[in-house]
Protein backbone atom coordinates (compact mmCIF):
# COMPACT_ATOMS: atom_id res chain seq x y z
CA UNK A 1 0.00 0.00 0.00
CA UNK A 2 1.23 3.48 -0.31
CA UNK A 3 -0.44 6.82 0.90
CA UNK A 4 -1.55 9.61 -1.94
CA UNK A 5 -2.54 12.78 -0.58
CA UNK A 6 -4.91 14.68 -3.19
CA UNK A 7 -5.89 18.34 -2.55
CA UNK A 8 -9.07 19.22 -4.45
CA UNK A 9 -9.70 22.53 -6.07
CA UNK A 10 -11.84 24.04 -2.75
CA UNK A 11 -8.78 23.25 -0.72
CA UNK A 12 -10.07 20.24 0.79
CA UNK A 13 -7.30 17.68 1.84
CA UNK A 14 -8.33 13.80 1.16
CA UNK A 15 -5.70 11.09 2.63
CA UNK A 16 -5.62 8.19 0.58
CA UNK A 17 -4.11 4.89 0.14
CA UNK A 18 -3.83 2.27 -2.64
CA UNK A 19 -2.30 -1.04 -4.07
CA UNK A 20 0.46 0.13 -6.74
CA UNK A 21 -0.54 -0.72 -9.86
CA UNK A 22 -3.20 0.81 -10.21
CA UNK A 23 -3.05 5.17 -11.67
CA UNK A 24 -3.86 8.39 -10.04
CA UNK A 25 -7.14 8.68 -12.03
CA UNK A 26 -8.44 5.56 -9.89
CA UNK A 27 -7.43 6.69 -6.30
CA UNK A 28 -9.23 9.82 -7.07
CA UNK A 29 -12.64 8.31 -8.36
CA UNK A 30 -12.38 5.38 -5.56
CA UNK A 31 -12.31 8.43 -3.13
CA UNK A 32 -14.56 10.44 -4.67
CA UNK A 33 -12.14 13.69 -5.11
CA UNK A 34 -14.21 16.89 -6.70
CA UNK A 35 -12.77 18.15 -9.69
CA UNK A 36 -12.10 14.26 -11.18
CA UNK A 37 -14.73 13.83 -13.47
CA UNK A 38 -12.76 11.13 -15.78
CA UNK A 39 -15.65 10.81 -18.36
CA UNK A 40 -13.62 9.03 -20.98
CA UNK A 41 -12.62 6.48 -18.25
CA UNK A 42 -8.54 7.09 -19.21
CA UNK A 43 -8.64 6.84 -23.17
CA UNK A 44 -6.93 10.30 -23.09
CA UNK A 45 -9.75 11.83 -24.39
CA UNK A 46 -11.40 13.84 -22.05
CA UNK A 47 -8.77 15.98 -19.90
CA UNK A 48 -11.31 16.12 -17.14
CA UNK A 49 -8.75 14.02 -15.60
CA UNK A 50 -6.40 17.27 -14.61
CA UNK A 51 -4.03 17.96 -11.81
CA UNK A 52 -0.76 19.20 -10.49
CA UNK A 53 2.61 17.92 -9.05
CA UNK A 54 4.02 20.13 -6.89
CA UNK A 55 6.96 18.94 -5.81
CA UNK A 56 9.44 18.79 -8.79
CA UNK A 57 11.32 15.49 -7.39
CA UNK A 58 7.71 13.66 -7.78
CA UNK A 59 7.17 14.94 -10.88
CA UNK A 60 10.64 13.57 -12.37
CA UNK A 61 9.64 10.32 -10.63
CA UNK A 62 6.31 10.05 -12.34
CA UNK A 63 8.36 9.59 -16.13
CA UNK A 64 7.69 11.48 -19.37
CA UNK A 65 4.15 11.96 -21.02
CA UNK A 66 2.89 10.55 -24.19
CA UNK A 67 2.56 12.52 -27.43
CA UNK A 68 -1.47 12.48 -26.77
CA UNK A 69 -1.39 13.94 -23.24
CA UNK A 70 0.79 16.66 -24.16
CA UNK A 71 -1.52 17.60 -26.77
CA UNK A 72 -4.57 17.36 -24.58
CA UNK A 73 -2.69 19.28 -21.68
CA UNK A 74 -1.17 21.89 -23.86
CA UNK A 75 -4.29 23.92 -24.77
CA UNK A 76 -6.01 23.85 -21.70
CA UNK A 77 -6.00 27.10 -20.07
CA UNK A 78 -5.23 26.25 -16.45
CA UNK A 79 -2.23 23.59 -17.95
CA UNK A 80 1.47 24.64 -15.93
CA UNK A 81 4.98 23.15 -16.54
CA UNK A 82 3.49 20.42 -13.69
CA UNK A 83 0.36 19.31 -15.03
CA UNK A 84 -0.46 15.56 -15.52
CA UNK A 85 -3.60 13.54 -16.73
CA UNK A 86 -3.99 11.86 -13.52
CA UNK A 87 -5.39 9.06 -16.07
CA UNK A 88 -2.20 8.49 -17.17
CA UNK A 89 -0.06 8.19 -13.55
CA UNK A 90 0.51 5.23 -12.97
CA UNK A 91 1.16 4.58 -9.55
CA UNK A 92 4.60 2.17 -8.38
CA UNK A 93 6.33 1.95 -4.70
CA UNK A 94 8.01 5.44 -5.61
CA UNK A 95 5.01 7.24 -5.53
CA UNK A 96 4.62 6.70 -1.84
CA UNK A 97 3.59 10.18 0.09
CA UNK A 98 2.92 11.97 -3.61
CA UNK A 99 1.10 15.63 -2.94
CA UNK A 100 -1.18 16.22 -6.08
CA UNK A 101 -3.62 18.95 -6.66
CA UNK A 102 -6.69 18.65 -8.85
CA UNK A 103 -7.10 21.47 -11.15
CA UNK A 104 -9.89 23.96 -11.28
CA UNK A 105 -12.47 22.78 -14.06
CA UNK A 106 -12.44 24.74 -17.15
CA UNK B 1 -38.26 3.58 10.95
CA UNK B 2 -34.96 5.12 8.05
CA UNK B 3 -35.89 7.24 5.25
CA UNK B 4 -36.69 5.23 2.36
CA UNK B 5 -33.51 5.01 -0.05
CA UNK B 6 -32.68 7.13 -3.22
CA UNK B 7 -33.45 4.62 -6.14
CA UNK B 8 -31.33 4.66 -9.21
CA UNK B 9 -32.90 2.72 -12.29
CA UNK B 10 -29.73 1.71 -14.54
CA UNK B 11 -26.73 0.60 -13.69
CA UNK B 12 -24.91 3.17 -15.79
CA UNK B 13 -22.54 5.77 -16.43
CA UNK B 14 -25.05 8.46 -14.82
CA UNK B 15 -26.09 6.40 -12.19
CA UNK B 16 -22.51 5.56 -10.84
CA UNK B 17 -22.11 10.05 -11.52
CA UNK B 18 -25.06 9.96 -9.60
CA UNK B 19 -24.49 8.64 -6.91
CA UNK B 20 -20.79 9.75 -6.12
CA UNK B 21 -22.23 13.20 -7.04
CA UNK B 22 -24.52 12.66 -3.66
CA UNK B 23 -21.99 11.29 -1.90
CA UNK B 24 -19.49 14.22 -2.60
CA UNK B 25 -22.48 16.75 -1.29
CA UNK B 26 -22.30 14.99 1.67
CA UNK B 27 -26.08 12.99 1.16
CA UNK B 28 -25.12 10.17 3.63
CA UNK B 29 -28.80 8.16 3.48
CA UNK B 30 -29.00 4.77 1.36
CA UNK B 31 -28.04 4.92 -2.11
CA UNK B 32 -29.42 1.79 -4.47
CA UNK B 33 -28.97 1.38 -7.67
CA UNK B 34 -30.62 -1.23 -9.99
CA UNK B 35 -28.84 -2.83 -12.92
CA UNK B 36 -30.63 -5.10 -15.40
CA UNK B 37 -26.84 -6.80 -16.65
CA UNK B 38 -24.82 -9.06 -14.02
CA UNK B 39 -22.31 -6.64 -14.96
CA UNK B 40 -20.55 -3.98 -12.95
CA UNK B 41 -21.23 -0.79 -14.00
CA UNK B 42 -18.60 -0.45 -17.20
CA UNK B 43 -17.51 2.50 -19.99
CA UNK B 44 -19.56 1.78 -22.90
CA UNK B 45 -18.10 3.82 -25.36
CA UNK B 46 -15.33 0.91 -25.81
CA UNK B 47 -17.83 -1.90 -27.01
CA UNK B 48 -17.78 -0.30 -30.49
CA UNK B 49 -13.69 -0.22 -30.22
CA UNK B 50 -11.65 -1.25 -28.16
CA UNK B 51 -13.46 -4.25 -26.26
CA UNK B 52 -15.39 -5.30 -29.24
CA UNK B 53 -11.63 -6.59 -30.73
CA UNK B 54 -10.51 -7.56 -27.19
CA UNK B 55 -8.01 -5.35 -27.14
CA UNK B 56 -8.59 -4.14 -23.57
CA UNK B 57 -9.99 -6.19 -20.78
CA UNK B 58 -13.25 -5.90 -19.69
CA UNK B 59 -12.01 -5.26 -16.23
CA UNK B 60 -10.08 -2.31 -17.64
CA UNK B 61 -13.97 -0.62 -18.62
CA UNK B 62 -15.44 -0.78 -15.05
CA UNK B 63 -16.23 2.72 -14.00
CA UNK B 64 -15.31 1.44 -10.23
CA UNK B 65 -13.93 -1.31 -9.08
CA UNK B 66 -16.26 -3.39 -6.26
CA UNK B 67 -14.78 -2.27 -3.31
CA UNK B 68 -16.15 1.53 -4.43
CA UNK B 69 -19.31 0.78 -3.52
CA UNK B 70 -18.88 -1.09 -0.22
CA UNK B 71 -16.94 1.64 1.07
CA UNK B 72 -19.58 4.40 0.09
CA UNK B 73 -22.35 2.53 1.19
CA UNK B 74 -23.88 2.47 -2.59
CA UNK B 75 -25.66 -0.81 -3.09
CA UNK B 76 -25.73 -2.94 -6.28
CA UNK B 77 -29.05 -4.58 -7.08
CA UNK B 78 -27.35 -6.40 -10.40
CA UNK B 79 -29.02 -8.67 -12.97
CA UNK B 80 -32.42 -7.21 -11.61
CA UNK B 81 -34.70 -5.70 -13.91
CA UNK B 82 -37.71 -3.11 -12.94
CA UNK B 83 -40.95 -3.89 -13.83
CA UNK B 84 -43.29 -0.91 -12.69
CA UNK B 85 -43.15 2.17 -10.73
CA UNK B 86 -45.78 2.75 -8.52
CA UNK B 87 -45.58 6.53 -8.09
CA UNK B 88 -48.74 6.36 -5.25
CA UNK B 89 -46.56 4.14 -2.91
CA UNK B 90 -43.11 5.62 -4.00
CA UNK B 91 -41.81 2.02 -4.93
CA UNK B 92 -40.58 0.32 -7.84
CA UNK B 93 -41.19 -3.46 -8.31
CA UNK B 94 -38.12 -5.76 -9.83
CA UNK B 95 -38.98 -8.45 -11.99
CA UNK B 96 -38.26 -10.79 -8.88
CA UNK B 97 -41.70 -9.53 -7.22
CA UNK B 98 -39.73 -7.99 -4.78
CA UNK B 99 -40.56 -4.03 -3.80
CA UNK B 100 -38.22 -0.95 -2.96
CA UNK B 101 -39.49 2.16 -1.82
CA UNK B 102 -37.74 5.19 -2.57
CA UNK B 103 -37.36 9.03 -1.71
CA UNK B 104 -36.33 9.94 -4.86
CA UNK B 105 -36.38 8.44 -7.56
CA UNK B 106 -33.94 8.41 -10.81
CA UNK B 107 -34.34 6.75 -14.19
CA UNK B 108 -31.15 6.19 -16.41
CA UNK B 109 -32.50 3.49 -18.18
CA UNK B 110 -30.36 4.78 -21.47
CA UNK B 111 -31.40 3.61 -25.17
CA UNK B 112 -31.42 0.55 -26.88
CA UNK B 113 -30.69 -0.17 -30.61
CA UNK B 114 -33.12 -0.17 -33.03
CA UNK B 115 -34.04 -3.72 -33.95
CA UNK B 116 -34.18 -4.37 -37.78
CA UNK B 117 -36.26 -7.76 -37.33
CA UNK B 118 -35.33 -8.74 -41.07
CA UNK B 119 -35.87 -12.29 -42.62
CA UNK B 120 -32.74 -14.62 -41.00
CA UNK B 121 -31.66 -12.23 -38.54
CA UNK B 122 -32.28 -14.80 -36.23
CA UNK B 123 -28.98 -16.73 -37.86
CA UNK B 124 -26.05 -17.10 -35.47
CA UNK B 125 -23.17 -14.49 -35.95
CA UNK B 126 -25.57 -11.45 -36.49
CA UNK B 127 -25.95 -9.04 -33.51
CA UNK B 128 -26.37 -5.74 -32.37
CA UNK B 129 -23.86 -3.57 -30.01
CA UNK B 130 -25.52 -2.48 -26.20
CA UNK B 131 -23.82 -4.49 -23.71
CA UNK B 132 -20.56 -6.33 -22.62
CA UNK B 133 -22.79 -9.78 -23.04
CA UNK B 134 -22.87 -8.15 -27.01
CA UNK B 135 -19.49 -8.50 -27.90
CA UNK B 136 -19.02 -11.62 -26.14
CA UNK B 137 -21.31 -13.16 -28.44
CA UNK B 138 -19.73 -12.00 -31.60
CA UNK B 139 -16.30 -12.51 -30.46
CA UNK B 140 -16.08 -16.16 -31.91
CA UNK B 141 -17.42 -14.36 -35.09
CA UNK B 142 -13.95 -12.19 -35.43
CA UNK B 143 -11.33 -13.91 -37.30
CA UNK B 144 -8.72 -12.60 -39.59
CA UNK B 145 -9.24 -12.80 -43.13
CA UNK B 146 -13.00 -13.54 -42.85
CA UNK B 147 -15.85 -11.31 -43.95
CA UNK B 148 -17.92 -8.61 -41.84
CA UNK B 149 -20.86 -6.42 -42.97
CA UNK B 150 -21.55 -3.62 -40.86
CA UNK B 151 -25.17 -2.69 -41.17
CA UNK B 152 -24.98 1.21 -40.44
CA UNK B 153 -23.06 3.95 -40.83
CA UNK B 154 -22.99 5.73 -38.38
CA UNK B 155 -20.66 7.01 -35.45
CA UNK B 156 -21.63 3.31 -34.04
CA UNK B 157 -21.23 1.30 -37.42
CA UNK B 158 -18.27 3.01 -38.31
CA UNK B 159 -16.00 2.58 -35.05
CA UNK B 160 -16.88 -1.07 -35.14
CA UNK B 161 -15.96 -1.17 -39.24
CA UNK B 162 -12.35 0.20 -38.01
CA UNK B 163 -12.17 -1.98 -35.16
CA UNK B 164 -12.83 -4.96 -37.09
CA UNK B 165 -10.80 -3.95 -39.68
CA UNK B 166 -7.98 -3.60 -37.26
CA UNK B 167 -8.73 -7.22 -36.55
CA UNK B 168 -7.57 -7.91 -40.20
CA UNK B 169 -11.16 -8.83 -41.67
CA UNK B 170 -12.72 -7.89 -44.74
CA UNK B 171 -15.28 -5.41 -43.64
CA UNK B 172 -18.22 -4.04 -45.74
CA UNK B 173 -20.20 -1.07 -44.66
CA UNK B 174 -23.98 -0.81 -45.47
CA UNK B 175 -25.40 2.67 -45.25
CA UNK B 176 -29.29 3.37 -46.42
CA UNK B 177 -28.99 6.73 -46.86
CA UNK B 178 -27.05 8.86 -49.33
CA UNK B 179 -23.88 9.64 -46.85
CA UNK B 180 -22.42 7.95 -44.01
CA UNK B 181 -23.25 9.60 -40.60
CA UNK B 182 -25.70 12.05 -42.88
CA UNK B 183 -28.05 12.65 -39.41
CA UNK B 184 -25.32 13.83 -37.66
CA UNK B 185 -22.65 15.60 -39.60
CA UNK B 186 -21.77 18.05 -43.00
CA UNK B 187 -21.28 16.30 -45.92
CA UNK B 188 -17.56 17.19 -45.68
CA UNK B 189 -17.40 15.31 -42.92
CA UNK B 190 -18.70 12.56 -44.32
CA UNK B 191 -16.19 12.36 -47.32
CA UNK B 192 -13.79 12.66 -45.23
CA UNK B 193 -14.58 9.28 -43.40
CA UNK B 194 -15.97 7.81 -46.41
CA UNK B 195 -11.93 8.15 -48.21
CA UNK B 196 -10.76 7.53 -45.06
CA UNK B 197 -12.16 3.89 -44.23
CA UNK B 198 -11.96 3.18 -47.64
CA UNK B 199 -8.04 4.39 -47.80
CA UNK B 200 -8.13 1.43 -44.79
CA UNK B 201 -9.55 -1.55 -47.13
CA UNK B 202 -13.18 -0.73 -45.66
CA UNK B 203 -15.33 -1.24 -48.66
CA UNK B 204 -18.15 1.30 -47.79
CA UNK B 205 -21.69 1.46 -50.24
CA UNK B 206 -24.33 4.01 -49.44
CA UNK B 207 -28.06 4.04 -50.75
CA UNK B 208 -27.70 0.33 -49.77
CA UNK B 209 -30.47 -0.88 -47.29
CA UNK B 210 -30.06 -4.57 -45.89
CA UNK B 211 -33.18 -6.43 -46.78
CA UNK B 212 -32.50 -10.08 -45.73
CA UNK B 213 -30.03 -12.07 -44.04
CA UNK B 214 -28.82 -15.53 -45.82
CA UNK B 215 -27.32 -18.49 -44.56
CA UNK B 216 -28.00 -21.81 -43.06
CA UNK B 217 -27.33 -21.85 -39.29
CA UNK B 218 -24.66 -18.76 -39.32
CA UNK B 219 -25.05 -15.99 -41.64
CA UNK B 220 -23.33 -16.17 -44.77
CA UNK B 221 -24.97 -13.03 -46.74
CA UNK B 222 -26.47 -9.84 -46.54
CA UNK B 223 -28.84 -9.22 -49.43
CA UNK B 224 -29.30 -5.43 -50.23
CA UNK B 225 -32.05 -3.39 -51.33
CA UNK B 226 -29.56 -2.75 -54.55
CA UNK B 227 -29.33 -5.85 -55.96
CA UNK B 228 -26.68 -6.68 -54.73
CA UNK B 229 -25.77 -9.67 -52.21
CA UNK B 230 -22.51 -8.90 -49.74
CA UNK B 231 -20.60 -12.38 -47.83
CA UNK B 232 -20.51 -12.17 -44.51
CA UNK B 233 -19.20 -14.62 -41.92
CA UNK B 234 -20.67 -12.34 -39.22
CA UNK B 235 -22.91 -9.33 -39.49
CA UNK B 236 -22.85 -6.33 -36.32
CA UNK B 237 -26.26 -4.20 -36.90
CA UNK B 238 -26.10 -0.44 -35.62
CA UNK B 239 -29.02 1.49 -36.97
CA UNK B 240 -29.55 4.05 -33.93
CA UNK B 241 -31.00 3.67 -30.73
CA UNK B 242 -34.28 4.45 -28.90
CA UNK B 243 -34.39 5.74 -25.40
CA UNK B 244 -36.11 3.44 -23.03
CA UNK B 245 -38.55 5.04 -21.92
CA UNK B 246 -41.59 2.66 -21.10
CA UNK B 247 -41.32 2.70 -17.31
CA UNK B 248 -42.07 6.29 -17.14
CA UNK B 249 -45.10 6.23 -20.11
CA UNK B 250 -46.63 3.44 -17.99
CA UNK B 251 -45.83 5.04 -15.03
CA UNK B 252 -48.03 8.83 -16.52
CA UNK B 253 -44.86 10.60 -16.85
CA UNK B 254 -44.69 12.93 -19.60
CA UNK B 255 -42.54 11.27 -22.46
CA UNK B 256 -41.85 12.56 -25.70
CA UNK B 257 -38.74 11.34 -27.44
CA UNK B 258 -36.94 10.68 -24.18
CA UNK B 259 -38.68 11.10 -20.81
CA UNK B 260 -39.04 14.94 -20.48
CA UNK B 261 -36.97 16.64 -17.52
CA UNK B 262 -36.24 20.28 -17.11
CA UNK B 263 -32.71 21.42 -16.56
CA UNK B 264 -32.20 20.16 -12.96
CA UNK B 265 -33.00 16.67 -14.35
CA UNK B 266 -36.72 16.52 -12.78
CA UNK B 267 -39.51 15.18 -14.52
CA UNK B 268 -43.02 16.60 -13.96
CA UNK B 269 -43.10 14.36 -10.70
CA UNK B 270 -41.54 16.02 -7.75
CA UNK B 271 -40.20 12.85 -6.30
CA UNK B 272 -38.61 11.45 -10.05
CA UNK B 273 -35.67 12.28 -11.94
CA UNK B 274 -34.49 11.01 -15.40
CA UNK B 275 -30.88 11.41 -16.39
CA UNK B 276 -29.05 10.56 -19.37
CA UNK B 277 -29.59 8.85 -22.94
CA UNK B 278 -33.16 8.25 -21.98
CA UNK B 279 -34.19 12.13 -21.21
CA UNK B 280 -35.53 14.99 -23.36
CA UNK B 281 -34.36 18.16 -22.29
CA UNK B 282 -33.86 21.85 -22.46
CA UNK B 283 -30.63 22.57 -24.19
CA UNK B 284 -29.22 25.92 -22.97
CA UNK B 285 -27.33 26.11 -26.55
CA UNK B 286 -29.66 24.86 -29.19
CA UNK B 287 -32.66 26.67 -27.20
CA UNK B 288 -34.66 23.66 -28.00
CA UNK B 289 -35.96 20.24 -26.56
CA UNK B 290 -33.10 17.29 -27.48
CA UNK B 291 -32.00 13.94 -26.70
CA UNK B 292 -28.18 13.08 -26.63
CA UNK B 293 -26.46 9.90 -26.65
CA UNK B 294 -23.27 10.87 -24.85
CA UNK B 295 -21.00 10.08 -22.06
CA UNK B 296 -21.16 14.29 -20.89
CA UNK B 297 -24.27 15.12 -21.05
CA UNK B 298 -24.84 11.83 -18.77
CA UNK B 299 -22.01 13.28 -16.45
CA UNK B 300 -23.50 16.50 -16.46
CA UNK B 301 -27.23 15.57 -15.95
CA UNK B 302 -26.34 13.51 -13.09
CA UNK B 303 -24.72 15.94 -11.64
CA UNK B 304 -26.99 18.65 -12.05
CA UNK B 305 -29.65 15.86 -10.53
CA UNK B 306 -28.04 15.03 -7.58
CA UNK B 307 -27.59 18.56 -6.59
CA UNK B 308 -30.99 19.10 -6.74
CA UNK B 309 -31.87 16.58 -4.28
CA UNK B 310 -29.62 18.26 -2.00
CA UNK B 311 -30.79 21.01 -2.26
CA UNK B 312 -28.51 22.75 -4.39
CA UNK B 313 -29.80 24.62 -7.57
CA UNK B 314 -27.30 23.54 -10.80
CA UNK B 315 -28.70 23.98 -13.80
CA UNK B 316 -27.22 21.65 -16.56
CA UNK B 317 -25.71 24.37 -18.93
CA UNK B 318 -22.60 22.70 -19.90
CA UNK B 319 -22.00 22.17 -23.57
CA UNK B 320 -22.44 19.43 -25.05
CA UNK B 321 -19.48 17.33 -26.62
CA UNK B 322 -18.74 14.09 -27.97
CA UNK B 323 -16.14 11.78 -29.18
CA UNK B 324 -15.57 9.23 -31.71
CA UNK B 325 -12.39 6.75 -31.92
CA UNK B 326 -11.39 5.39 -35.48
CA UNK B 327 -7.95 3.77 -36.25
CA UNK B 328 -5.45 6.71 -35.18
CA UNK B 329 -8.19 9.26 -35.80
CA UNK B 330 -9.31 11.12 -33.13
CA UNK B 331 -12.61 13.06 -33.18
CA UNK B 332 -13.77 15.67 -30.74
CA UNK B 333 -16.98 17.24 -31.29
CA UNK B 334 -17.78 20.42 -29.47
CA UNK B 335 -21.43 22.27 -29.72
CA UNK B 336 -24.40 20.85 -32.00
CA UNK B 337 -24.47 21.89 -35.50
CA UNK B 338 -28.26 22.06 -36.59
CA UNK B 339 -28.70 24.58 -38.40
CA UNK B 340 -25.37 25.18 -39.85
CA UNK B 341 -25.50 27.39 -43.17
CA UNK B 342 -21.72 27.41 -43.32
CA UNK B 343 -18.67 25.52 -42.81
CA UNK B 344 -14.71 27.03 -42.51
CA UNK B 345 -12.42 23.91 -42.42
CA UNK B 346 -9.05 25.08 -40.67
CA UNK B 347 -6.11 22.62 -41.30
CA UNK B 348 -5.65 19.58 -43.97
CA UNK B 349 -7.80 17.29 -44.54
CA UNK B 350 -5.50 15.17 -46.56
CA UNK B 351 -3.08 14.73 -43.56
CA UNK B 352 -5.92 14.14 -41.75
CA UNK B 353 -5.63 16.33 -39.02
CA UNK B 354 -8.07 19.48 -39.51
CA UNK B 355 -11.47 21.21 -37.84
CA UNK B 356 -14.82 21.88 -39.58
CA UNK B 357 -16.28 25.24 -37.84
CA UNK B 358 -20.06 25.58 -37.97
CA UNK B 359 -21.77 29.11 -38.11
CA UNK B 360 -25.06 29.89 -38.87
CA UNK B 361 -25.34 33.45 -40.73
CA UNK B 362 -22.33 35.19 -37.73
CA UNK B 363 -23.14 32.62 -35.12
CA UNK B 364 -20.37 29.53 -34.45
CA UNK B 365 -23.09 26.60 -33.60
CA UNK B 366 -20.26 23.65 -33.16
CA UNK B 367 -16.47 22.29 -34.59
CA UNK B 368 -15.66 18.95 -35.72
CA UNK B 369 -11.77 18.17 -34.88
CA UNK B 370 -9.80 15.72 -36.07
CA UNK B 371 -6.82 15.01 -34.64
CA UNK B 372 -7.01 18.35 -33.84
CA UNK B 373 -7.09 19.19 -30.20
CA UNK B 374 -6.19 22.04 -30.07
CA UNK B 375 -8.89 23.35 -32.22
CA UNK B 376 -11.42 21.28 -29.51
CA UNK B 377 -10.59 22.98 -26.75
CA UNK B 378 -10.43 26.52 -27.99
CA UNK B 379 -14.02 26.00 -29.78
CA UNK B 380 -15.12 24.30 -26.25
CA UNK B 381 -14.21 27.25 -24.19
CA UNK B 382 -15.72 29.84 -26.86
CA UNK B 383 -18.87 28.24 -27.27
CA UNK B 384 -19.01 27.11 -23.48
CA UNK B 385 -18.26 31.48 -23.04
CA UNK B 386 -21.12 32.04 -25.64
CA UNK B 387 -18.90 33.78 -27.86
CA UNK B 388 -18.31 33.28 -31.43
CA UNK B 389 -15.61 34.33 -33.68
CA UNK B 390 -15.15 35.83 -36.91
CA UNK B 391 -14.33 34.06 -39.95
CA UNK B 392 -12.61 36.21 -41.18
CA UNK B 393 -10.09 35.80 -37.58
CA UNK B 394 -10.49 32.19 -38.61
CA UNK B 395 -9.16 32.00 -41.89
CA UNK B 396 -6.36 34.39 -40.76
CA UNK B 397 -5.01 31.64 -38.63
Amino acid sequence: MIKIRIIDPDGNEHETQTDVGGNLMTVATDNLIPGIDAECGGACSCATCHVYINDPKQLQLLGEKSDVEHMLLDYLDTKRENSRLACQVNLTDKQDGLVVHVAPQT
Amino acid sequence: MAPSPIVAIGASHASVQLATSLRQAGYSGDIVIVGAEPHLPYHRPPLSKTLLTQQISFDKTLLRQQSFYGKHNIQLKLGARVKSISRECSQVTLDSGETISYSKLVIATGADPIVLNLPGEQLEGIGYLRNYDDTQSLMPYIKEGKSAVVVGGGYIGLETAAALRKAGMVVTVLEGMERVLQRVTSPEISAFYTKAHVKRGVNIVTNAQAIEFVGRHSVEAVQCSNGESYPADMVIIGVGVRPNTALATDAGLNVDNGINIDEFGRTDDPDIFAIGDCTNFPCHFTNSRIRLESVPNAVEQAKSAAAYICGKELPYQALPWFWSDQYDLKLQIAGINTGFDDIVILGNMENEQFSAWYFAGDRLLAVDAINSTKDFIKAKQLLSEGQSISKQALKQQ
